[in-house]
């Protein structure tokens, strides 16, 4: 169960603070009113499709659940990794909410200078945007790592608490949440959703994994030890010598 | 039409950032599924190429 929280708890913390950056631009730009009620609005629209799309996932076959969600992980989990191999290693740069936040401030102003009348409406999307879009990616999170083992409730619980520790947090500074680690944090959830998905491919495939539910954890060491080797690798030899 | 076609790439690049990276999973996953197909009494080798494969694809695509 530790690993399904975790994964949850972690990737729900990365998508919560890029939500919070956006969020907090559309403030910035046009008060807490137009940001607040598209956010609002987002979760709400995120409710509902959990509501109606939820009840769905009793209805799927367990296999093709597992098949389905596994290779989606994979998908998922390995694009994250990639990336955060790539920033690690100083090929792409790091994630800096600062500047994204900086980048979402001029972007909303730039457009307030042509569609002055319709700026609150504006800084509402973006907010609107920003949570449902980065939500369904917790959303999705949740249910691939909690389905296949019954364990939708706890990995919920690790999710929401992400969210509300970012939105507490956030609403305290007033401010991007810069600090945070970013890259580390999708280090490490790439490794675990990586696991995740080969774990669930292969039982989707019916294969019976070693050690069952804790093959997981040795996947997880094998994807971290690649991906450590992937940024030695990658990094030029220019880089290594300066590190 | 062009909100819907915006929302479902924006769905899409949840998932699908660099298409031949993407192509790469899904080519370990169909091999890993033929194995499975071509031999049952060895399920456990269909994990083995979709491991392997996964780990190579992660390491190739620097």
């Amino acid at each position: 169960m530790a690993p399904a929280v975790s994964a949850a708890f972690l990737s729900s913390l990365v998508e919560a603070v890029e939500a919070l950056t956006i969020v907090l631009s559309a403030a910035t730009v046009r008060g807490w009113r137009p940001a607040g009620l598209g956010a609002l609005a987002g979760l709400a629209s995120l409710a509902l499709i959990v509501l109606a799309l939820g009840p769905l996932l009793d209805h799927v076959p367990l296999q093709a659940l597992q098949l389905v969600t596994g290779v989606l992980l994979l998908l998922f989990g390995m694009r994250w990794l990639r990336k955060a191999i790539l920033r690690a290693a100083g090929v792409i740069p790091l994630h800096d909410e600062a500047l994204a936040f900086a980048a979402g401030t001029a972007a909303l102003r730039d457009q307030a200078l042509h569609h002055n009348t319709r700026l609150d409406w504006l800084a509402g999307l973006a907010s609107y945007k920003a949570m449902v879009l980065e939500g369904l990616e917790v959303v999705f999170v949740v249910i691939a790592v909690g389905a296949g083992r019954g364990l939708l409730v706890p990995a919920s619980i690790g999710a929401l608490a992400a969210c509300a520790l970012v939105a507490a947090v956030g609403f305290a500074v007033q401010r991007p949440l810069a600090r945070v680690p970013e890259n580390t944090l999708k280090f490490a959830v790439g490794v675990m959703l990586s696991a995740f998905g080969v774990f669930w491919t292969g039982e989707g495939l019916g294969v019976p994994w070693p050690g069952a539910d804790l093959a997981i954890l040795g996947f997880a060491a094998l994807f971290l030890i690649a991906a450590v080797a992937a940024v030695r690798l990658v990094r030029s030899p220019a880089q290594q010598a300066i590190s | 039409m062009r909100t819907l076609v915006n929302v479902f790439r924006e769905l899409a690049g949840l998932f699908i950032d660099d298409g031949l990276f993407a192509l790469a999973i899904g080519v370990v996953v169909v091999l890993a599924a033929i194995v499975a197909a071509i031999a049952p009494a060895v399920p456990i080798a269909a994990g083995a190429v979709l491991l392997v494969g996964c780990l190579g694809v992660l390491l190739y695509s620097r």
